[in-house]
């Protein structure tokens, strides 16, 4: 179904939390440099299979994982795995920005700093470049130093992009990341994720149809924790193959 | 009137009359302390150890006790703090989310959050009595840490706690290892931790009965860990309790004293704590 060149492919993944039977079997290549969305109704799944890829699922108490997560090949939940080498290899962006309890400088040269950069010069270029990579630049080059949290919620989403880009990802994962958002925002956010495919991969939890239509080149549907349908967002909104699916588009489950 | 308008109405006062009750009552105790204690205050009282017969009314001050309990609340929040902070970062950063053993020790600091100050005082006594310690400064210090712990485990738990899950994952997603997401976390609750941190002084600094038999009582200032030191609310209990109108004065002034550092302290915490939350999300 899919030729191309997968970054993360997933094996036989099953979750449990508790005793619940979280994802079920779940087997899916996901392509390189392109946007995958994950798409199905709340409660399926979907945001846990996209933590299970930074292991941020670790967290939780009780949490049981079964079957292969690789990346480049390396299997995420193998022994010798070092959990912050995989997750500096994923950017993350939440439901809502979150960013960290510094100024906006600093929320930028974090990431950098705990890798090793102690260089001003340095961290001045990367803090510019990934500024102006998601357009935030020339909105706040005039308070780099004043607290984060002073930007819009739309700017601080821009800027949590923009931290996790600066620790050199190579996927950009994002859990419904414009839920927060209004609709100028939400836009911006999506122009640049269209901007970032070139040099990233990027898998998006999302809810909203019309979004995973606009921004992605795959989308797999996800329904009580097991992909029901991945293939080419065209193929798979107007030609769904299997019944759920249809459901789920037109309408008929939420 | 309608029934609601009524309602509406004798809420709005009860809780008027509530309100004006124990702001009144807290005017009240600061009238008490300042009306009785200012006449009896001269600078020898803040600049001075009791000379002899300061306790049947003769010169002297109680500089002693000033000292020894600045000594004992500094060393205790101190230790206390140094204890209590990796408690509070194994809770909410080292174990997991809804981890059952994180739960336990919530519940064992509550417990020993609501074990009255006189039993700590006791236990510290049994530990000096094992050990063949003397009352000193050292032994006061570690009794009220004891006392303070809690205090400090809880309160900074209930701000670390409130932290939203995303802002470490935030940090742990950018590659960060657990103790650099706990400083994260840390600078996240500055303004948290100083308030925790007022709680604890003054509830060091005003508890006698922990200091009783650890601290001991001296008219000297502790020039050593194990000396036996004066506190001001043992100050105020011995001067108190005296038959003389003039010691008895002396003790509303030492009174004032020590509502006048907490104050200080209070006033000093809620500029630090605004100073240190201009990066807060």
């Amino acid at each position: 179904m899919i030729n191309l060149a997968p970054h993360i492919s997933v094996k036989n993944l099953n979750v449990y939390i508790g005793d619940a039977h979280i994802l079920k079997n779940i087997s899916i290549d996901i392509p390189d440099k392109k946007v995958t969305s994950f798409i199905g109704p709340s409660g399926c799944g979907k945001t846990t299979l996209l933590k299970t890829f930074n292991r941020l699922l670790d967290r939780q108490n009780d949490v049981r994982i079964e079957g292969q997560v690789l990346v480049d090949g390396e299997d995420l939940y193998g022994k010798d795995t070092e959990v912050t080498h995989i997750r500096k290899k994923m950017g993350l962006l939440s439901q809502r920005p979150f960013p960290l309890p510094m100024s906006i400088y600093d929320n930028i040269a974090y990431g950098p700093r705990i890798h090793g950069i102690k260089n001003k010069k340095k961290l001045n270029e990367l803090v510019e470049h990934h500024l102006r990579s998601t357009a935030l630049w020339d909105e706040v080059k005039d308070r780099l130093h004043s607290p984060a949290t002073r930007l819009s919620i739309g700017q601080q989403q821009r800027l949590c992009l923009a931290r996790g880009l600066a620790v050199e990802p190579e996927i950009i994962l994002g859990d419904e990341p414009t839920s927060a958002l209004d609709p100028v925002s939400t836009q911006r956010i999506e122009e640049l994720f269209l901007q970032l495919k070139d040099k990233y991969t990027l898998v998006l939890v999302t809810h909203i149809l019309r979004q995973a239509r606009r921004v992605s080149d795959y989308i797999a549907f996800i329904y009580m924790g097991e992909i029901i349908e991945f293939g080419l967002t065209e193929e798979l909104l107007l030609n769904p193959k299997e019944q759920l699916t249809k459901d789920y588009i037109k309408g008929f489950i939420s | 009137m309608n029934k609601r308008k009524i309602e509406e109405t004798f809420f709005k006062g009860l809780m008027h009359a509530a309100t004006i009750v124990i702001v009144g009552s807290l005017f009240l105790i600061l009238w008490t302390v300042v009306s009785k204690g200012f006449h009896a205050f001269n600078w020898d009282m803040v600049s001075k150890v009791p000379e002899g017969g300061f306790y049947i009314g003769k010169g002297g001050g109680i500089l002693n006790a000033i000292i020894g309990s600045v000594y004992i609340t500094v060393g205790s929040a101190l230790l206390g703090l140094v204890i209590s902070i990796p408690v509070v970062l194994y809770l909410n950063v080292y174990s997991k989310k809804g981890s059952r053993f994180a739960s336990a020790t919530r519940l064992a600091f509550d417990v020993l959050f609501g074990i009255p100050s006189i039993v700590y005082g006791a236990f510290g006594f049994t530990i000096m009595v094992f050990f063949g310690l003397k009352t000193s400064l050292l032994a006061g210090i570690i009794t009220v840490t004891l006392l303070i712990i809690p205090i400090l485990v809880r309160a900074m738990d209930e701000v670390v706690r409130v932290i939203p899950f995303e802002l470490s994952d935030a940090a742990y997603s950018l590659g960060a290892t657990r103790w650099e997401t706990a400083k994260v976390l840390l600078r996240q609750s500055v303004p948290g931790i100083i308030t925790a941190l007022l709680l604890s002084f003054g509830r060091a600094i005003g508890d006698a009965a922990c200091v009783l038999f650890t601290a001991g009582y001296t008219d000297n200032i502790p020039t050593s860990l194990h000396q036996p030191t004066a506190t001001l609310p043992l100050a105020i209990f011995f001067q108190l309790s005296s038959p003389i109108p003039e010691v008895q004065e002396r003790a509303y002034a030492a009174a004032l004293i020590l509502t006048v550092i907490v104050l200080i302290i209070s006033i000093a915490a809620k500029y630090f704590s605004k100073k240190f939350s201009k990066n807060k999300i």
